[in-house]
């Protein structure tokens, strides 16, 4: 009886090399998010993840939940991320020092074991169970199936999913809002006196390269009083220690 | 391969996104493993739908996704107000409730 459960439960060729592979690629990009250094590159395989799990959608019947999963998951949220990696964490990295000892440690091993476990337990309770499918209830097709159910039985919970939508852009706005106090508006009277103070030169700044004593890119740029400008150096980059004769200072300026 | 090989799947995609949670310290990438797991469980709503034939777990997973575009909408606003206090997107820094 298991085995004719089990049998009539078997995918399709496709299907296994669909699952096999797809599934195999969204674990490998899960992992590559999780293990990368970089934020950005971590965001890039969460979108590898994503795609993947997209095309498992549509290989489970789900085909509008496939689009929509790489429409509005992939295509709208992760790119929000990127946003605001761009705007607050591109350089930022994590330091290799743990906050609290041990940590590292305790989660890889705890989330071993509760995969094992989450995943021995599904496999045992529904290992035999035969899969329905879902061709009669897609018999309309995916989508007029998914809105027969979305608007007579979830009619109050996509109402209400609409007045979140709508509370969290609201929410945004004002969270990110810079507020800006008159008295930080400078009219054009006070501007030009502080451009005139003494002290201040007021015409523009050197072009790049004035100063400059060698054409790398690890070097940091130069002030007019020799000094380097440590906020011209690209943090990402590795710190370089110019040799003497790129340092010495080359007497361009006769 | 039967169809609860997907559920493995998911339970391994949310425990790598769980692990994920503790050990790294971006907010930023915290927060993309916190949509690594709402995804495995969307995964897992999508395969029980079809094991039982019945659209319902589309739909929840649908309202999933709804969810958590908002929520994704409102966190990293609170991220990037949080970085434009402390100029620190690590969740180390955001120690003011610390006895």
């Amino acid at each position: 009886m298991t085995t004719l459960a089990a049998a009539a439960a078997q995918v399709s060729t496709g299907e296994a090399w669909a699952f096999w592979i797809l599934g195999s690629i969204a674990v490998i990009g899960a992992l590559g998010m999780v293990l990368a250094r970089n934020a950005v590159h971590s965001a890039l395989w969460l979108v590898v993840t994503m795609l993947c799990l997209g095309f498992l959608y549509v290989v489970n019947s789900a085909p509008f939940l496939g689009m929509v999963q790489i429409i509005v998951y992939t295509g709208a949220i992760m790119m929000l991320f990127l946003f605001v990696l761009m705007l607050a964490g591109r350089d930022a990295s994590d330091s290799l020092i743990e906050t609290l000892r041990g940590q590292r440690v305790a989660a890889i091993l705890l989330g071993v074991g509760f995969a094992v476990l989450v995943g021995t337990g599904l496999a045992r309770a529904l290992g035999d169970v035969p899969a329905a499918g879902l061709p009669s209830t897609n018999a309309d097709g995916n989508v007029p199936g998914i809105a027969a159910l979305l608007f007579t039985r979830y009619v109050f919970a996509f109402e209400v999913t609409s007045a979140l939508l709508i509370t969290a852009a609201v929410g945004a706005m004002v969270l990110a809002h810079v507020e800006r106090s008159k008295a930080e508006i400078a009219d054009q009277l006070t501007r030009m006196t502080a451009r005139f103070r003494p002290g201040n030169y007021p015409g523009p700044k050197a072009g790049p390269g004035v100063y400059a004593n060698t054409m790398s890119v690890a070097a940091p740029a130069r002030l007019p009083d020799g000094h380097g400008s440590q906020r011209s150096l690209s943090p990402i980059l590795p710190i370089r220690e110019l040799t003497a004769e790129e340092a010495a200072p080359k007497g361009t300026d006769k | 391969m039967t169809p609860d090989y997907y559920l493995v799947l998911a339970a391994i995609l949310f425990t790598i996104g769980a692990a994920g949670v503790l050990v790294r310290r971006n907010a930023i990438v915290l927060f993309m493993c916190i949509e690594l797991m709402l995804n495995a469980a969307n995964l897992a709503l999508v395969v029980l739908s079809r094991i039982n034939g019945t659209l319902d777990g589309q739909i929840m997973a649908f309202f999933v996704m709804v969810v958590a575009a908002a929520e994704v909408v409102v966190g990293l606003a609170i991220i990037m107000s949080l970085f434009r206090t402390r100029r620190s997107a690590s969740v180390d820094d955001a120690n003011l409730l610390k006895y």
